[in-house]
């Protein structure tokens, strides 16, 4: 273990510190995702190599050595002063990593500073009507036609796909490969002709995604990732970095802070919330999860420095850390009693109606990126060596 | 930077992780709570050659001058072996507290006894944490009187006795006016106890005027037990899944069932973060101080949660297996129910915890 935060990093700290004291004001809170705010901002931690801190600056990263204490303290920081630490959303936190790891050096220059910078917005195009959890039997179809891929078929509950540029989207290219390897994944734009794009709203009243339709999209035959029949692999490599992001605990720490201050300000009979035991237990418990899952993300990352296996430990984060982030929402809920089911424009409203809204959201992605069940398959199969689920006998 | 375990780290986790598999299985365990053993002697002195007894002990005083991860790595190897050994106390909590708070001539006493294995310490501190049935200790005019409850590694040579002004006193176990009683209790393998002084005449730590001391011989009591329940959930998880693998119903292992892979996969989810934890917290007590109290709680609490589950799911894994005591499992169940309740159960650590960041 060595974890000495040396003078270099209290130094380090005290920048960061001074950065947010200095620039909070400029944060966004709340602002569209192409906003003017947002895009400063997150040029300014790009610069300044607090958000896209070890991508490389050919492909318009800040280019850092990775650090993980340097990275902590970012992430420890910005969730303390309760500030945006800069753009999320399925092309930074999945497409980028993937990118960088299987993308073809055209793809990196292309694609990975636009996102980076928030000018390219990008949606992902898996799930179907009749492929969720069993993503693999998807059928949206891709024909090569000339230089082009022709793409027939329907996406569901692609999330941001209305305010998409480009979607990553997983097609059948090989229809009598096995199913598992006759997948490939391309990219495309949102303004090629052929698509249509219907909101879904959702149980929080926003329409965060969306059904999307192609008829003949005719997409160029260079802009696949990895090669014919290998989206699968691609896909799942992503799958990888959206399970790291799903349950972030440098986020949920944040909650957890903006929590303790709730329950410290409200009152019941005139009486802090903080000051009932029973309430202030249930904090105490989530809070030493969260500190749980806080540790299991530095020894996740220190494994990945130093080339130590701690798979398991990776693979449980998005079970846990979704599920811990329901509950932490849902405790804010309680605590604020009739309160907590004020929403929309409500006079008395609390944190502008995010609990219920953040609430509901993750129990959206409690569902979203493999549900909790498929991820306990993942863990007993893949994490403890147990079988596979048999095949029911054909009949 | 590293978060993780050193080279020599894992060489002692390895070496005293294969003595217990060798010479310390569960039949041995098993020998030591059916029998009248004070002490299983064998282990004792093994364990001693490999350095767990001096673990954290100072070289000057024939220990091996460690740390409390170190101490948490043995900890983790004795739960998962269900080990009949006296060492949270006697091997963590007193030596810590002498080396704390010790005069020259406690030390130089009782330091390489402990080291060598040749005597061993338990720890009288339960009341200082919450008190039951209203023991207390008083001290006046260099004698105690009063009564402690549940004293950690009760079978020992000296006791560390907390007073209720939160000092500590090392009273050894022959003092006049001294009245010892074991405490039967679930855990066969390790012994708890009752002591009751009239008037003992006791030899104060100096130091422990401080009452941090004490907090600090608790806290790394805390995470000694929290790293011992790690073991033996973990050891229990790896039962189930091993057991599932080879019982078969319906024509199948049990394992193919997803609702026995998913009782697995929970206990894996909810028990894989703990080690991060658990290191974490054994690392703040000795580097990160501002952080190691609200470490140390949450550990005690959090670890005393997830080991209940496992204990619970791992058994319910096993079917009727799982209750019987041929199979031996509820030695590992009831040593993580032991490690719960020991030195403050889930809901009174998070109170502390609560206390310490002012949120009371
Ligand atoms: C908020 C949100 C955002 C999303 N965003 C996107 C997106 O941007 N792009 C995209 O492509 N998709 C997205 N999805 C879709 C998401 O990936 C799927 O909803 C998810 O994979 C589950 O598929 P399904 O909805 O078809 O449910 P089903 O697969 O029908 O599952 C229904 C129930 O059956 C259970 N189940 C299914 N199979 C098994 C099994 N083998 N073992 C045990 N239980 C099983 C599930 O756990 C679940 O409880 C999003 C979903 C949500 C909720």
């Amino acid at each position: 273990m060595d974890l000495s935060y040396g003078g270099e990093y209290e130094a380090f700290r005290g920048e960061v510190r001074d950065f947010i004291a200095d620039h909070a004001s400029q944060a966004p809170k709340g602002n569209g995702m192409r906003s003017k705010p947002v895009l400063d901002w997150q040029a300014l931690l790009i610069e300044k190599g607090y958000t896209a801190r070890t991508i490389p600056r050919e492909y318009g990263g800040h280019g850092a050595e990775p650090d993980i204490l340097k990275s902590r303290i970012i992430a420890e920081e910005f969730a303390n002063a309760q500030v945006s630490n800069g753009l999320g959303g399925q092309g930074i936190q999945m497409l980028v990593p993937t990118l960088l790891e299987i993308g073809t050096e055209e793809q990196k220059k292309r694609f990975i500073g636009p996102t980076l910078r928030g000018e390219i917005v990008w949606c992902q195009g898996y799930s179907e009507p009749n492929a969720g959890s069993d993503l693999a039997s998807l059928t949206t179809s891709a024909v090569l036609d000339g230089d082009e891929w022709v793409v027939n078929g329907q996406k569901i509950w692609t999330s941001t796909a209305k305010q998409a540029d480009w979607i990553f989207c997983l097609v059948r290219t090989e229809p009598e490969a096995p199913k598992h390897k006759g997948i490939s994944f391309l990219l495309f734009s949102m303004d090629t002709p052929g698509i249509e794009v219907r909101p879904l709203k959702t149980m929080t009243g926003d329409s965060t995604f969306n059904e999307v339709f192609f008829t003949d999209v005719r997409v160029p035959k260079q802009q696949i990732v990895g090669s014919r029949g290998e989206g699968w692999f691609v896909a799942n490599s992503i799958l990888r970095h959206e399970r790291g992001m799903l349950g972030d605990p440098n986020a949920t720490f944040s909650r957890l802070n903006a929590l303790i201050e709730l329950m410290q300000q409200e009152t019941v009979d005139s009486r802090r919330v903080i000051d009932n035991p029973v309430f202030r237990d249930r904090l105490m418990q989530i809070q030493g999860e969260v500190m749980a899952m806080r540790f299991n993300d530095m020894r996740i990352l220190s494994a990945k420095l130093n080339n130590k296996d701690a798979s398991l430990a990776g693979m449980i984060v998005k079970l846990q850390g979704t599920e811990l982030r329901h509950r932490l929402e849902g405790l804010a809920i309680d605590a604020l009693g009739e309160l907590g089911l004020l929403y929309e424009d409500s006079p008395l409203l609390r944190g502008q109606g995010a609990w219920q809204s953040q609430y509901m959201f993750y129990l959206g992605l409690i569902i979203g990126g493999g549900t909790s069940q498929i991820q306990k398959n993942i863990i007993s199969e893949r994490g403890l060596g147990m079988p596979r689920e048999p095949k029911p006998q054909q009949v | 930077m590293e978060f993780g375990l050193t080279e020599e780290q894992v060489l002692l986790q390895d070496s005293v992780g294969r003595y217990l598999a060798d010479h310390a299985s569960l039949d041995r365990a098993r020998q030591f709570a059916d029998g009248a053993e004070e002490r299983a002697a064998d282990v004792c002195t093994a364990l001693a050659e490999l350095g767990v007894s001096g673990l954290i002990i100072d070289e000057a005083y024939g220990g091996v001058g460690l740390k409390m991860l170190d101490a948490a790595i043995v900890a983790e190897q004795l739960g998962g072996n269900v080990t009949p050994i006296a060492f949270a106390a006697s091997a963590v909590m007193v030596p810590l507290a002498l080396q704390r708070a010790g005069s020259e001539a406690q030390k130089a006493h009782w330091l390489p006894l402990l080291a060598a294995g040749e005597a061993s310490a338990g720890a009288a501190v339960s009341e200082a944490v919450a008190a039951r049935e209203d023991a207390r200790i008083s001290a006046s005019g260099g004698t105690l009187t009063g009564r402690a409850l549940f004293v950690l590694d009760h079978a020992a040579d000296v006791y560390l006795v907390a007073d209720d002004r939160r000092k500590m006193h090392l009273v050894e176990a022959k003092a006049r006016g001294l009245t010892s009683t074991r405490l039967t209790s679930i855990d066969k393998t390790r012994h708890i106890g009752e002591l009751r002084f009239e008037g003992v005449a006791a030899d104060p730590l100096p130091g422990s005027d401080d009452p941090a001391v004490l907090a600090d011989v608790i806290d790394a009591g805390r995470i000694v037990l929290a790293a011992d329940t790690l073991g033996a959930a973990q050891n229990m998880l790896d039962q189930a899944v091993a057991y599932a693998g080879e019982r078969q119903q319906f024509g199948r292992v049990i394992a193919s069932f997803q609702a026995v892979k998913h009782m697995c996969a929970e206990m894996a989810a909810r028990l894989e973060p703990c080690r991060a934890m658990i290191w974490y917290a054994a690392h703040a007590f000795d580097e990160v101080p501002e952080e190691s109290r609200l470490t140390a709680c949450h550990t005690k609490a959090h670890l005393g949660e997830v080991g209940k589950f496992v204990a619970k799911t791992a058994t319910e894994v096993h079917g009727g297996m799982g209750f019987t005591d041929l199979l031996g499992l509820h030695y590992w169940f009831k040593r993580i129910g032991f490690n719960r309740q020991m030195l403050g159960g889930p809901e009174l650590v998070r109170e502390e915890a609560a206390r310490l960041q002012e949120l009371i």
